[in-house]
């Protein structure tokens, strides 16, 4: 057998890096046993390629060791340690277990925990939107009042207060008029609720001759919750009187059910 | 102590023979995984996996099939290899585009203080191109001839004969023999 050209081949090149057949690394192995020349070009081979392994390498930790033989459950570190693997596997499964129970619980607590914060939350909704719309009440309501209020201090209003009459000297009402657009605002919380079947109704008074002439009736009184109602009114206005009135009104005011009445000043 | 004595003790469970093997072979080892996944953390990982599948396997090694360096070679490259094909490492966006392994040898900062390593920095970076790339293929990728004459476009032959001359030079460099 001409050894330097097996060896010159690169056979033995791929033995070493694992590329030959079964067949052929038992070859291979067989002529190494038989010939030293192969055996040293082999192991010639293998260690260059370890050098150049190891080159490639950007180090390996110095505790990688350790870590394997831990794995591997090695006592042969010192002989003092073989019980150890024993109890801190048994320590490790009491921790876990323990771990796992504590997790366990702290888990049913949170998703109880969750499940409360998010009644709490849809109620703190419901409040919030409630409160909101308070809020928007509140602020029509202002707006509403102010604008009441701007309306009563304007110029041309005149203010014709109602006196109670007869049996309802405790009644009172208070007329503004604004001539200049021809509505008066009746301010009637002096007046108590009209009893059912009767109705509150507001006259406009000439007094040369007394004639009455009917503004309307207040159908809405006893709903109203700041009883200030606005009424057209064009009329010359001398004076100005409220009667209760059966449901629908009447064509002139019932004199006995004459509650307020006031002059306009001159 | 003869490598088969060693490995024969390894076999019977010696787990200062296991040690030994350790320090022969972790750095050439962790250097073909590493060239495989390309993250320290990761090779050392897999390299750690592939000295216990070894410890747990030794009865399983054949002197008559291969060297013992052959098998656990073998046993890196695979595990390397299985390492990239994982979900896991795939998400972890690693770039494993056609590097060689001289390219480490030219960007990493971290070679170790070895001097022989450093030496054989020098010396590779001499290699050709085309020793690079057969020795890339055959070597630390575990490609077969008929792979390795696909991928490089030459025939089985060129790619015996060229690994053979490439590894001579590298003996050349690094054992001066």
């Amino acid at each position: 057998m001409d050894i330097k050209a097996y060896i010159d081949s690169g056979i033995l090149e791929l033995y070493v890096t694992g590329q030959l057949s079964e067949q052929e690394n038992q070859e291979v192995y067989e002529l190494m046993q038989q010939y030293p020349e192969i055996l040293d070009e082999v192991l010639a081979i293998e260690a260059a390629l370890i050098k150049l392994g190891a080159s490639v390498s950007p180090g390996v930790s110095k505790t990688t060791i350790q870590l394997i033989k831990q794995q591997l459950e090695f006592t042969s570190e010192s002989s003092k340690v073989v019980q150890l693997p024993k109890s801190r596997t048994n320590w490790f499964t009491y921790t876990g277990w323990a771990a796992a129970l504590i997790a366990g619980v702290g888990l049913l607590w949170t998703v109880n925990q969750n499940k409360q914060l998010e009644i709490q939350l849809s109620d703190a909704d419901l409040e919030n939107a409630y409160l909101e719309t308070q809020i928007e009440d509140a602020k029509t309501d202002l707006a509403a009042k102010e604008n009441l209020l701007n309306i009563l201090r304007d110029k041309d209003i005149i203010s014709v207060p109602l006196g109670g009459q007869g049996n309802f000297a405790n009644s009172y009402a208070k007329v503004y008029w604004n001539k200049a657009d021809n509505s008066i605002y009746l301010d009637a919380q002096g007046l108590p609720d009209a009893p059912e079947g009767k109705v509150w109704q507001v006259w406009s008074l000439t007094l040369n001759p007394l004639t009455p002439t009917s503004l309307g009736t207040i159908e809405d009184f006893n709903s109203d919750e700041n009883k200030i109602f606005t009424i057209a009114n064009a009329n010359e206005s001398e004076a100005f009187g409220i009667t209760l009135e059966p449901a629908g009104g009447s064509e002139s005011p019932t004199m006995e059910q004459l509650h307020t009445l006031g002059v306009v000043a001159p | 102590m003869q490598l088969e004595t060693l490995i024969s003790r390894f076999q019977q469970k010696d787990e200062k023979a296991f040690e030994e093997l350790y320090n022969m072979y972790s750095d050439s080892m962790h250097g073909v995984i590493y060239n495989i996944v390309r993250d320290h953390d990761i090779a050392e990982e897999v390299m750690q996996d592939v000295f216990i599948k070894i410890w747990h396997r030794a009865s399983s090694y054949d002197a008559s099939k291969g060297r013992f360096f052959t098998w656990i070679l073998n046993i890196s490259r695979n595990a390397a290899i299985d390492k990239t094909r994982s979900k896991a490492f795939k998400n972890s966006g690693k770039n494993l585009d056609a590097q060689f392994f001289v390219d480490i040898l030219e960007t990493s900062e971290s070679l170790n203080d070895k001097t022989d390593a450093i030496g054989i920095k020098n010396f590779v970076g001499k290699l050709a191109k085309k020793c690079i790339e057969v020795i890339e293929l055959l070597y630390f990728k575990g490609y077969t001839q008929k792979e390795a004459s696909e991928t490089l476009n030459m025939p089985i032959g060129t790619i015996k004969t060229r690994n053979r001359n490439c590894i001579k030079e590298l003996r050349q460099m690094v054992l001066g023999s």
